[in-house]
């Protein structure tokens, strides 16, 4: 199997974005990726994409993305996976290079949101859930979130203060990041006052509806280490899956699913969470930051709440998580938020995220969480 | 999105009786009904109905409600443990959902749930409502 490195990425900002189309930003994204690594032709192209179905009445998208990047003939393939879309583009484009099938392989995430109306987005997200069992009944995926907090703050005594600390904490991140959707910094109050969504659950708990694509080239590590250009080596991956819906897993305070993803990914790199200096996880919601810090082992659970609080997870703390500013500030283009993970964390393990860039970062993992914890996929890469 | 009557149809033994499936292998109670357990692997079952009775394990209040929930906002939803052991969501009614707690003792009730977008199709199913003991 060959190791495989990441030689380029790109993205474009993010927020709603209506003169551009899906083809427009996946296109551009990918473009910025192609340029980044000095790469006009690839051998396979990755979509991740949730549903361009029901946000723009468009299949086929493997195709649609290779014509208009002018890959005609390219092998290209769509995967899905709800919002872990992303990761999973990334993992196919991995094993496309590990397996000496192609040697510059493309994985573009995207989702464009805003060619429905609000209504019509939500119903998309739903179909993430179990539709006849839970979407039927008139939960939301803010509500699917609501309900694993409510069981977290009575299980563990977690605060409403301390899950509006993970929206404050990673505002202050987007804040210096000129993708993000919202670079704006929010204050504890403005978090815990902003309108309920589904109780406990704030509008300012909750990542937007967002319009947005971000790309990476994978190589194999013997012809990145011949390009003359910074990378960084995936050296584990952890997928797994779970009860499609959260009523049927054992407890709704914990994330197994991650868990068993994380495992995955540290045995297959070699390490423990304490070799990890940064994470890049899938802060949907407030809770969801909490609970994944837990389920990867950053604290013993129950303790990702105080551990918020006390700035572990700042910028300049022991470990920092969302340096991007999160789903919650970056924003959540459902399929392109796996891809820039990966795409931030190549960014701070080359150390050009300026005014984010973490001290000394060499090894990074990126967490991608499909539905209400059906799915996880989880990057480790480390600088060479 | 208009969906052919068979799509809702199919569903009655669940969300008109609360129909679930035992393993015949190892007893265990699965809703919906499977083809195959998740905890033996067995492929026999027999139909059992639920009690329709069992406690809150967890709730919210949707405020901001998807297409064709809008006019039922604010109301609750919740997972609620069923006597039987296993777990159930639905929608929380005919009570204040500021009051509802945790461990709350409820029962199952077939009410109207939505109605289909463009047929105008009355779909029905089950809600909880606070077990008065009655
Ligand atoms: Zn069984």
């Amino acid at each position: 199997m060959n190791e495989v490195a990441i030689i380029g990425v790109g993205m474009t900002k993010w927020g709603e974005l209506w003169e551009k189309s899906f083809r427009d930003i996946s296109v551009e994204a990918a473009l910025k990726c192609l340029d980044d690594a000095g790469v006009d032709k690839v051998d396979s192209i990755t979509v991740g994409t949730m549903s361009g179905g029901l946000f723009n009445a468009q299949e086929h998208l493997g195709s649609l993305v290779a014509d208009y990047l002018g890959q005609r003939f390219v092998p290209a393939t769509r995967v899905e996976s709800a919002c872990a879309s992303g990761g999973l583009a990334v993992k196919t484009a991995y094993m496309e290079v590990a397996s000496g099938i192609s040697q510059y392989a493309l994985a573009v995430g995207v989702e464009k949101m805003t060619d429905v109306d609000g209504g019509d987005a939500t119903f998309a997200l739903a179909t993430a859930s179990d539709y006849d069992y839970e979407a039927f009944h008139g939960i939301t995926f803010p509500g699917l979130y609501a309900l694993m907090a409510v069981a977290h703050m009575k299980k563990y005594g977690t605060s409403l203060e301390q899950l509006a600390q993970v929206s404050v904490k990673n505002h202050h991140n987007g804040s210096l990041n000129p993708h993000a959707q919202f670079p704006c910094a929010v204050t504890l109050d403005q978090v815990m006052t902003s309108t309920m969504v589904a109780d406990p659950m704030r509008l300012l708990h909750c990542s937007p509806i967002t319009d947005g694509s971000a790309a990476v080239l994978l190589v194999p590590l013997a012809v990145a280490k011949k390009m003359n250009k910074p990378y960084a080596v995936i050296t584990g991956i952890g997928h797994a899956s779970d009860t499609i819906a959260l009523c049927q897993r054992k407890d709704f305070a914990k994330l197994e699913v991650v868990e068993v993803a994380a495992q995955r990914a540290l045995k297959m790199a070699g390490k423990t969470i304490r070799d990890i200096d940064f994470a890049e996880v899938h802060d949907c919601f407030s809770i969801a930051e909490i609970m994944v810090m837990e389920a990867l082992g950053v604290v013993e659970s129950g303790q990702g709440g105080p551990a918020t609080m006390n700035g572990l997870t700042a910028l300049d703390g022991d470990f920092p998580i969302n340096p991007s500013g999160g789903l919650k500030s970056k924003g959540h283009p459902v399929g392109a938020t796996g891809v820039a993970q990966v795409v931030e964390a190549v960014i701070q393990l080359r150390g050009q995220a300026g005014p984010r860039q973490i001290k000394n970062a060499r090894t990074a993992l990126t967490q991608n969480m499909g539905g209400s914890g059906a799915s996880s996929i989880i990057h480790i890469l480390e600088a060479r | 999105m208009a969906m052919h009557v068979a799509r809702n149809w199919r569903e009655t033994p669940e969300r008109y009786r609360m129909e679930a499936a035992k393993c015949k292998k190892c007893s265990a109670i699965h809703f919906p009904a499977r083809l195959i357990c998740p905890e033996c692997q067995g492929r026999e079952f027999a139909t059992v109905r639920l009690s329709g009775k069992g406690e809150l394990a967890t709730f919210t209040i949707i405020r901001v409600a998807p297409t064709g929930f809008g006019d039922l906002t604010p109301y609750a939803v919740g997972i609620v443990k069923m006597d039987e052991g296993i777990h159930v969501m639905a929608q929380i009614v005919d009570c204040n959902p500021e009051e509802l707690k945790i461990g709350d003792r409820v029962v199952s009730q077939f009410r109207r749930i939505n109605q289909e977008g463009k047929t105008g199709m009355i779909l029905y199913g089950y809600k909880f409502v606070p077990d008065l003991g009655l």
